[in-house]
């Protein structure tokens, strides 16, 4: 059964090859079969390979061929299946069917729904080629392909020029992440001789000493791609405008599987990690701070998807300070269930905004729960699992983090602290999302229904968000073991009673009316701060007079090469010594018989020496 | 043979006497004529010198160079006339200083 391990990816592949030759000419059912379906078969062979592993319990190795072979380095197109690769491709295949299945009848009106299964489907596959990726060039490659399809996604819709201008923003900011990680993986190189990871980690535990210099600044290179791939500060500023893309993209690419490529390529090369523990602690530090930035500016936004899109950096950022503090797992396992319910909120929001003439501003909703049943309790379900209330998935794996970081020795408690904030903002702005969309007056009437293929992913997701925390995840022979934790019954309850203070809050706030914040929002302060907030705390304006501005002056200064104007000089000598002897002809036979006469005195004079 | 002795020196004086007539004239006069002129004068100079040489050595080589060079100049004068006639035509005047079109 573990042979089967090389058609996962090759499923969508083929599909994704067959829908783009085709150019668009398959009939639309054909193509909703195809697309859905490849990753369907994906998901099954995915579920087989998963009990055969489950059954050895033994990491799988599987090499295909060499990928290329110079001197010493050759790379193999190789997979290694073990726990943690298992859990990324599950979620890979299994929330992606689901998408591709809701995204059937969500693209159905679209008139190029061939390109949108195309491109999906080569990320599928190279997403898959990344987590199955046996050494870290390999990894690369898919990192680079699901950067591609990602471009290619945001700017799906590639008639409205600033789709046009998101799509690019996602691809070279990220593209700066990846520049790092690519200088990251030559040193190791050098370092190591090797970039298959697990020959690779051996290597480093013999070669070098805990708090190494090479190690750390390996580490923190690799961080760098990491921050870029998964939007953490400060590479971020391209997530919120990647929301340009089709919903389900969103909800696939840029909430559940994409941007989580950082946490697993943190977590893949964990032992890396360990040698280097100032760059854990950078880790845990741009989790934090993320993920606290994030969520201020999601309380301040209007757009619905926009929302969700720094809920994701924000939630990201906790699944770096997971990292951080060295809770391998509880990283890992926050990734799966935030796949789970961000991957159901995305969706509902689609439906949502599928449903109502394509209106994004949730000020304009209102009123839903008896209009969209499905989506009010899909939304519903999955903002209490983005809030960890009590026993949905997202309280398990948030409250595994917490209490971890709450364990490190020195910083620990702060970090706890920080994040405690987080997640009270996290349950405020998510409920708020609910409070406004849901209930209260409606303002528009949504002119249709989700189908069966809609609601039936959305209802798959929601039992997923729900017992998504209930999994024992096979990841205790990938990681160190975390040791037994003992947190005191105060902190616990501290951790349960914070996100039901903050659905409480926002009750109050944005539905009951009781608590009355006019008057905080419109002094003076407020006012500035909304307006900070609302845009994501100035970056997008810092980084255009950081980067942008100064890169295009230098572009126009030197819009003419430099090295032209050497080139233009000598020409220009050639010209004016050419303006000058021209002069001397004058077409006159005597003036130059005479000329002749004295130039040949003058020869004759040399030759003599008389000069 | 008997005949008045002339020394080398007074032939090649007279031979350098008229080639830069020749050379003012060539580099003076305007009349294209005139200038065919000086450049006859010019090539006869320095036949004058080769037959001078060469009776001073006894040695043939200097007659027969001037023979070359009348059989030159017999040459040059036909396509010299050849240009008159042409330049007569264009120009309606012999002076080289209208003929100057050719310039920077």
């Amino acid at each position: 059964m573990l042979k089967l391990l090389p058609l996962i990816p090759l499923f969508p592949l083929i599909s994704s090859i067959l829908l783009m030759v085709t150019l668009g000419k398959m009939p639309k059912k054909f193509v909703a079969i195809l697309g859905a379906g490849s990753v369907g078969l994906a998901a099954v062979t995915t579920l087989l390979v998963g009990l055969a592993f489950m059954e050895s319990g033994q990491p799988y190795h599987q090499v295909l061929w060499t990928w290329m072979q110079v001197g010493n380095f050759s790379p193999d197109i190789a997979f290694y299946l073990d726990g943690l690769t298992l859990v990324m491709m599950s979620v890979i295949t299994g929330v992606g069917f689901l998408i591709h299945l809701f995204s059937t009848e969500f693209m159905e009106d679209d008139v190029s729904v061939s390109r949108y299964f195309a491109y999906l489907n080569m990320f599928v596959f190279a997403m898959l080629i990344l987590v199955m990726a046996d050494n870290l060039l390999l990894l690369y490659l898919g990192w680079e392909g699901v950067g591609a399809c990602s471009y290619l996604l945001v700017g799906f819709w590639y008639q409205n020029p600033e789709n046009g201008a998101a799509a690019r923003k996602a691809f070279v900011v990220t593209r700066i992440g990846d520049a790092a990680m690519a200088v990251g993986l030559f040193l190791l190189f050098t370092e190591l001789g090797t970039l298959d990871i697990q020959p690779m980690a051996e290597a480093a535990k013999t070669q070098w000493q805990v708090g190494d210099t090479v190690p750390v600044i390996a580490c923190l290179l690799l961080l760098g791609g990491a921050v870029g791939k998964s939007a953490q500060l400060p590479l971020h500023t391209w997530l919120p405008d990647a929301m340009a893309g089709p919903t389900p993209v969103s909800a696939l690419i840029h909430a559940a599987t994409m941007v989580t490529a950082g946490v697993y390529l943190i977590a893949r090369t964990h032992e890396l990690f360990l040698l280097a523990p100032p760059a854990m602690l950078a880790v845990a530090l741009v989790g934090l701070i993320t993920s606290l930035m994030a969520a201020f500016t999601a309380l301040n936004q209007h757009d619905i998807k926009r929302i969700l899109a720094y809920s994701t950096i924000s939630q990201i950022g906790y699944m770096f300070l997971a990292l951080g503090v060295g809770a391998w797992a509880a990283g890992i396992f926050h990734l799966v269930t935030h796949a789970f319910f961000k991957a159901l909120l995305f969706l509902a929001a689609g439906a949502v905004i599928h449903c109502l003439h394509h209106e994004h501003n949730i000020f304009k909703m209102g009123g839903l729960r008896t209009r969209l049943p499905v989506v009010f309790w899909s939304f519903l379900i999955g903002s209490a699992a983005l809030a960890a209330l009590p026993f949905t998935s997202g309280f398990f794996s948030k409250d595994m983090i917490l209490l971890q970081a709450y364990e490190l020795p020195g910083a620990g408690p702060w970090l706890w602290a920080g994040g405690l904030l987080g997640a009270l903002l996290t349950a405020i702005y998510s409920f708020r999302l609910v409070f406004v969309v849901f209930f209260g007056e409606a303002k528009m009437e949504p002119d249709k229904l989700p189908g069966i293929r809609m609601a039936l992913p959305l209802s798959l997701l929601c039992v997923l968000s729900i017992i998504g925390g209930w999994f024992a995840l096979p990841l205790s022979s990938v990681f160190p073991a975390a040791g037994d934790h003992h947190p005191s019954h105060l902190i616990e309850g501290i951790s349960i009673s914070i996100p039901l203070i903050g659905l409480a809050i926002a009750y109050l706030i944005f539905l009951g009316g009781q608590l009355k914040v006019d008057g905080l929002v419109n002094s003076n302060i407020g006012q500035v701060l909304k307006k900070f907030w609302f845009s994501g705390w100035a970056m997008d304006w810092l980084y255009d007079k950081l980067w942008v501005r100064p890169y295009k002056f230098l572009a126009y200064i030197l819009r003419r090469e430099c090295m032209d104007d050497i080139y233009n000089t000598i020409v220009k000598f050639c010209q004016f010594l050419f303006m000058v002897l021209s002069r001397t002809q004058t077409g006159r036979l005597r003036w130059y018989a005479t000329s002749m006469v004295f130039g040949l005195i003058l020869v004759i004079a040399l030759l003599q020496g008389a000069i | 043979m008997d005949g008045v002795n002339i020394p080398l020196d007074h032939v090649l004086l007279l031979s350098a006497l008229l080639f830069i007539c020749g050379l003012l004239g060539l580099m003076m006069r305007r009349n294209i004529i005139f200038i065919l002129v000086s450049l006859e004068v010019m090539l006869n100079s320095s036949a004058v010198a080769f037959v001078a040489a060469g009776a001073r050595w006894g040695q043939a080589d200097g007659q027969i160079v001037f023979m070359m060079i009348l059989a030159v100049a017999a040459a040059e004068v036909a396509v010299g006339l050849g240009l008159v006639l042409q330049i007569q035509r264009r120009f309606k005047s012999l002076d080289m200083d209208d003929a100057n079109r050719m310039q920077g």
